[in-house]
């Protein structure tokens, strides 16, 4: 997952501060691997020297966590850039997804065209598969249906969310 | 309606309710020729439906088909008819074969129905049932095959007429993954073979993987995920 991504898409609603950041960060995402503090200033840092974030302002007390960010016009453009790409069909990629889903209703953008578009790349890699299967020999098949049943999970796990979205998003909106 | 440049089929803006339930809500379609086009989307989204209008068994109550340039709403009832007997073929999940006619008589069975004499019909058939590879089994009865050779005899029959387009409906839906992959190989190298379209209905992400497009169903409206990327 995109933490860098999924920071500036956290800053969308308004500025907020290192510790609030880390804060939303870890109650949305990070069920499983909360964010170090260390993790979100470097990952700020970075943000502020590619200008996709500004300091909004500095409380007193000093501090690295005293700053308070703000997402820039290029930051939000990134954003919208990330969310629109499907992500490589690969293994276990729900994560991510999640996180555009969630950050996509945060942000008041269409979710189900994330969903869809993924969907669309998920089958293109199918269809790629299908017909090296049709022509390879049986240790291509068994290759290739493994790489298959984990995009069928994954496509599964697509339509289910899509089905759910209007009750993520009264959850996320709490 | 004008049908999108090279179409064989093509429908849009199709309504069709049933009491209060609204099956189809401006549903678009459109397939050419050799092409085949998956109809996916979750139970009830009207998927079926699309399928039935397309195939002329289903009248929509609003929306244009075009199928080889006319207009299917202005063709007779016997029109639609002959066309699925001689334009169209059909493959369902169940039931398709009738059991008191032997393998071979099914799969001749359109052929007669359309007046082509016994010995000619079952040559065809018979010929059919050997690129399904299935042709060991002309003799036996539906009740005496497995699901996945019966689907096959049941694809031949489809076929047999040279239809320029197939509706397969779940068509794999009472098939093992061994078997149901088998009958989407066979299906779709044959109708490639003869430039027949093929109009997919499935649920299944590794069938819909056999076509060449997909086309999601929701609350009766469709979506052409190609284009939505």
């Amino acid at each position: 997952m995109s933490i860098g991504h999924t920071l500036l898409g956290l800053l969308e609603s308004g500025p907020r501060h290192g510790y609030d950041l880390k804060r939303a960060f870890d109650e949305k995402f990070g069920h499983d691997r909360p964010l170090h503090y260390g993790q979100v200033y470097s990952t700020m840092s970075r943000l502020l020297k590619n200008g996709l974030v500004e300091v909004d302002g500095i409380e007193a007390g000093g501090g690295p966590e005293r700053k308070r960010y703000a997402i820039t016009d290029a930051g939000i453009t990134d954003v919208e850039k990330w969310l629109a790409t499907p992500e490589k069909p690969e293994e276990y990629l729900q994560s991510t997804l999640y996180t555009k889903v969630v950050l996509a209703l945060l942000t008041h953008r269409d979710a189900a065209d994330i969903l869809d578009s993924q969907r669309s790349e998920h089958l293109r890699s199918m269809r790629i598969l299908t017909d090296r299967k049709r022509h390879g020999d049986l240790a291509d098949q068994l290759v290739c249906d493994h790489a298959l049943f984990h995009l069928e999970a994954d496509l599964r796990w697509l339509e289910l969310t899509a089905a759910r979205l209007d009750k993520l998003r009264t959850e996320v909106a709490r | 309606m004008t049908a999108p440049a090279g179409s064989l089929l093509a429908a849009e803006g199709l309504r069709k309710t049933y009491g209060p339930t609204v099956a189809l809500d401006g549903a678009e379609f459109s397939i050419h020729a050799g092409e085949v086009v998956a109809l996916m989307g979750p139970s009830g989204s009207g998927k079926s439906t699309l399928l039935h209008c397309l195939a002329g068994i289903v009248t929509p109550d609003a929306g244009s088909i075009v199928y080889a340039g006319r207009e299917m709403s202005g063709m007779t009832d016997a029109e639609r008819s002959a066309l699925r007997r001689s334009e169209f073929g059909f493959v369902f999940q169940f039931g398709q074969l009738v059991p008191e006619l032997t393998c071979v008589e099914n799969v001749a069975l359109p052929l007669r129905l359309s007046g082509t004499p016994r010995k000619e019909a079952e040559k065809t058939g018979r010929d059919w049932m050997a690129r399904l590879e299935v042709d060991e089994l002309a003799k036996k009865r539906p009740g005496e095959v497995s699901g996945g050779q019966g689907q096959r005899v049941a694809v031949a029959r489809a076929l047999v007429t040279g239809p320029r387009v197939v509706f397969a409906d779940e068509p794999t839906g009472a098939l093992d993954s061994l078997n149901g992959e088998r009958v989407m190989e066979l299906l779709t190298d044959a109708a490639r073979s003869t430039n027949a379209a093929v109009v997919l209905v499935t649920h299944e992400a590794r069938v819909a993987a056999y076509s060449d497009r997909e086309i999601v169903v929701r609350d009766g409206k469709s979506r052409d995920m190609e284009r939505a990327v």
